[in-house]
């Protein structure tokens, strides 16, 4: 076993925890984050992406001992203390960016990143060409597209989540 | 995946001590091919080292007319590093493009570079610009470094820490990517420096990266897309596979070459 460490949504959270334990299973099975999904488990999906210090990652292809000292953030860290949804949740349920919902935890932990790098301004090129890592089963992809463009433009004035976060 | 010992050193130093003591041990670098392999269980090392706590494996240093890139750097910190943007633009925009954003926030060019991947696209641009891969006991010129598929000059215990590449004065990198698995079906790196031009080609050869000459003969002698009209590149030794035959292949060499040198000369 080895002792991991990490900041999770603002939460200090410590755990014993084999080697081989993925930083998923990690928050799925020892947090009971399970808004965090497994759509392949091969790294192709994106439904599993959570920020690790302020960067979007595929957590089936990380080890939770990798992340040791890390501060995470999952879809459950984006909403306000009061249920308030953030901009870009807000921009996916107006937009109906999802259907089954299985890959919108990691869309729109993948959608906040990529206004965290390229600022919120974004055209339709430059979102299909961002959502590369996510793939949805059901939607065609245009309303995830328009919602992302929204929500990028509602988050301008708010802080970005990395800091919010943490 | 079958279970492991974990052991995070701080320094190269110490990682060639765990590699060196524990049998049956792996690097871990991004971990984004090494973890997917062992989910598979075509790979059950006993121990992985990590390399992600180790200081001096980061960074990127311009030193005259050299660009050295540490091994544990990003995809997606080489592709924004102003250093490399402003030395070799063609191996930013490289990186910009290897697999998606969430990989490129964790694979590594040390990574891919000890992994050679046939497919990968850091080679190409490793024997396009004729790099030096330093190690933790020697530096190997990068055509004695990559042998073959997933095949390198390394040694047991031996661990890349840079990545050394002479500036060009122009070069490109133009890749065909496979529609589904987004690997380099072919991918072309062009690269001149004075009079010297060197074409490196990943993605089709059964045997991994190769240089093709005689694209860089006709391109010593007028350094435009057009030189490249009519050389055919030779489809024997060229893998063919359900995404694409050894002559499609070989047609993607000639179109990726031309793609590559016009991204060079910037039109
Ligand atoms: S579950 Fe991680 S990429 Fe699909
Ligand atoms: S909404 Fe069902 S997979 Fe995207």
């Amino acid at each position: 076993m080895a002792a991991v460490s990490m900041t999770v949504n603002g939460k200090a959270v410590t755990a014993d925890v084999e080697p081989r334990t993925l930083l998923v299973q990690f928050i799925r099975e020892n947090l009971k984050l399970t808004g965090t999904h497994v759509g392949c488990d091969t790294s192709q999906c994106g439904a599993c992406v959570v920020h690790v210090d302020g960067k979007a990652m595929k957590s089936c292809t990380l080890l939770a001992v990798q992340c040791n000292g890390a501060s995470i953030v999952t879809i459950e860290g984006l909403a306000g203390a009061d249920g308030t949804l953030h901009p870009m949740q807000a921009a996916f349920r107006e937009h109906h960016g999802l259907q089954c919902g299985f890959c919108t935890p990691g869309m729109i932990m993948s959608a906040v990143d990529i206004v965290n790098r390229k600022g919120s301004d974004l055209d339709e090129h430059t979102i299909r060409e961002e959502l590369e890592g996510n793939i949805c089963r059901c939607t065609g992809y245009h309303n995830i597209v328009r919602a992302v463009e929204t929500g990028a433009k509602a988050m301008a004035g708010s802080a970005p989540v990395r800091q919010a976060a943490e | 995946m079958y279970a492991f010992t974990y052991h995070r050193p701080d320094t190269v130093r110490q990682a060639a001590g765990l590699l060196a003591r524990k049998d049956d041990a792996k690097i871990i670098a991004g971990g984004h091919t090494l973890l997917p392999t062992m989910k598979q269980r075509l790979a059950s090392p006993g121990a992985l080292v990590d390399l992600g706590g180790v200081p001096e494996l980061k960074g990127i240093e311009r030193k005259g007319r050299g660009l050295i890139i540490g091994a544990m750097m990003t995809h997606a910190e080489v592709a924004e590093s102003a250093a490399v943007q402003e030395a070799i633009p063609g191996l930013a925009a490289l990186a910009a493009n290897i697999g998606d954003p969430h990989v490129r926030h964790r694979g590594t060019i040390g990574g891919s570079i000890a992994n050679n991947d046939p497919a990968a696209d850091y080679p190409a641009a490793c024997i396009a610009m004729g790099a030096i891969i330093v190690t933790n006991k020697r530096k190997i010129p990068a055509e004695d470094f990559f042998q073959g598929m997933f095949g390198t000059a390394l040694e047991e215990g031996e661990i890349v820490t840079k990545v050394a590449f002479g500036i060009p004065s122009r070069s490109a990198y133009a890749k065909f990517r496979n529609p589904a698995s987004r690997y380099a079906l072919v991918g072309v790196y062009v690269a001149k420096r004075g009079g010297e031009v060197r074409v490196a080609v990943t993605g089709a050869g059964a045997s991994g990266v190769f240089r093709w000459t005689a694209a860089e003969e006709a391109l010593k002698k007028r350094f435009a897309p057009k030189s490249l009209e009519g050389v055919k590149a030779d489809p024997s030794g060229l893998n063919s596979d359900i995404h694409a035959d050894a002559e499609y292949r070989a047609h993607l060499i000639n179109v990726m070459a031309r793609r590559a040198v016009e991204a060079a000369l910037g039109k």
